[in-house]
């Protein structure tokens, strides 16, 4: 949570990180309390002298700056089970899914150098083929719950995968289970037909 | 089961933040009061804060300006902003500062905190060409119709006390956590720049946050 308050964190896992803080009020007291961290930092800091008319210059620009377009001020709102940041990152549009196999669809949010986020439908009752992680993997459940061998996970709720664990998570029969996952590095799968498919699918 | 909560329990050591987000009165204007119902006064800065905010008292900004921006410019080179762009930092924090005062809210954040946060977020915006993802704002203005005045004040005292523990941490432990809320711990660029190994980084960082935590679970059982 340090991490993600100063801005260290991959990105993936800030959306993942930035969407449960959304769904979780004691995550968002976390998250406060760290700020407020930050703060005493900030006020027990050396001061640096200022240039003669920096002063000048910002008191003379606040005029001006109330009518300044902000992006930040304008903020993504939730829709359905999706949370702000979810819907941010995909720019304001419904997620659009394409089929990985095994009924599974996912729809890629973020791709980069640090890593990529994406959202999983897994049909109720249904497993993601057995997989293990080249790095740290975050999947946070945004509708039903799913299972592996490391427990159960509802809305919410956050695994955090390491590239020890091999596991085949199943979705709750019911709902059929979505969630946001996030890696820092590709995902390898055990089969030799999902190997050879990842590339293709960007898993 | 795993939850993205390392280093500090919430209930351990977070304020107690108003999160309701409960019914909201249509027509009533928020009322500011300045001391809580003991006679107790806020601190000067949330007082600045809360001109700025309600009345857009430059004065009151002019004052905030004095402050901070000093201090800013110290925390942006701190956290390796070169010193030719770290006074167009500043000025972006504080424009911002002003701009978004409506968002403000004592209950929630001291306003150390809420800049803290702003200066942040401005240098992973120079950093990152998309930014970082952010939570959701909670509504507060729309949904409290009267701030609660001893709720500001404690929040203020806990922020007191947490920077008076971080001051009484030993050196080593003390740059540690700077450099965390810095934004110059990775945890690994750590491990470079300093040459200490991985395990003794997190073990002082840990050490330190516990220690703020203890301070602050003293306070609240006094």
């Amino acid at each position: 949570m340090a991490s993600y308050v100063a801005g260290t964190l991959p990105k993936p896992f800030a959306l993942v990180v930035a969407t449960h803080v959304s769904m979780c009020d004691s995550c968002r007291a976390n998250y406060l309390a760290h700020q407020a961290a930050g703060g005493a930092v900030l006020e027990n800091i050396a001061e640096e002298p200022l240039s003669g008319d920096l002063r000048d210059r910002v008191l003379g620009a606040l005029d001006d700056a109330i009518d300044l377009d902000d992006p930040e001020t304008d903020e993504t709102p939730r829709d359905g089970i999706y949370p702000g940041p979810v819907m941010a990152a995909l720019k304001g549009k419904a997620p659009r899914w394409k089929s990985i196999g095994g009924g599974v669809r996912q729809c890629i949010v973020d791709m980069g150098r640090e890593g990529s986020a994406r959202l999983l439908h897994i049909p109720a009752g249904r497993p993601v083929p057995e997989h293990s992680h080249g790095g740290l993997e975050l999947t946070l459940v945004l509708q039903g719950g799913f299972s592996d061998t490391t427990g159960h996970f509802d809305v919410g709720d956050v695994e955090i995968a390491n590239d020890e664990l091999e596991h085949i998570p199943t979705a709750d029969p019911g709902d059929d289970c979505i969630c946001l996952a996030a890696t820092d590095a590709p995902l390898r799968f055990s089969g030799l037909v999902p190997r050879i498919l990842q590339p293709l699918f960007a898993i | 089961m795993l939850r993205v909560d390392e280093t500090i329990h919430a209930d351990e050591v977070a304020p107690p933040v108003g999160l309701s987000l409960s019914d909201s009165g249509e027509g009533k204007t928020r009322r500011v009061p300045t001391k809580t119902s003991n006679g107790k006064p806020f601190s000067e800065q949330t007082l600045w804060m809360l001109a700025i905010r309600d009345q857009r008292d430059k004065r009151a900004f002019a004052q905030l300006f004095d402050h901070f921006a000093p201090r800013l410019k110290g925390f942006v080179i701190r956290s390796g902003a070169a010193p030719g762009q770290a006074e167009d930092i500043v000025q972006d924090v504080m424009l911002s500062v002003w701009r978004k005062a409506h968002l403000f809210d004592p209950e929630r954040a001291q306003v150390s905190s809420w800049i803290y946060q702003i200066a942040r977020n401005r240098q992973i915006d120079i950093a990152r060409k998309n930014g970082r993802p952010l939570p959701e704002a909670l509504k507060a203005e729309e949904t409290e119709t009267e701030p609660d005045a001893g709720q500001v004040l404690a929040l203020e005292q806990e922020t007191d006390v947490l920077r008076e523990a971080l001051n009484r941490l030993n050196p080593d432990q003390r740059e540690m956590i700077e450099k965390a809320y810095l934004g110059e711990l990775s945890h690994s660029d750590i491990a470079e720049t300093t040459g200490l190994p991985l395990g003794t980084i997190k073990s002082r960082i840990r050490l330190g946050l516990e220690r703020l935590r203890h301070e602050l679970k003293d306070l609240r059982q006094e």
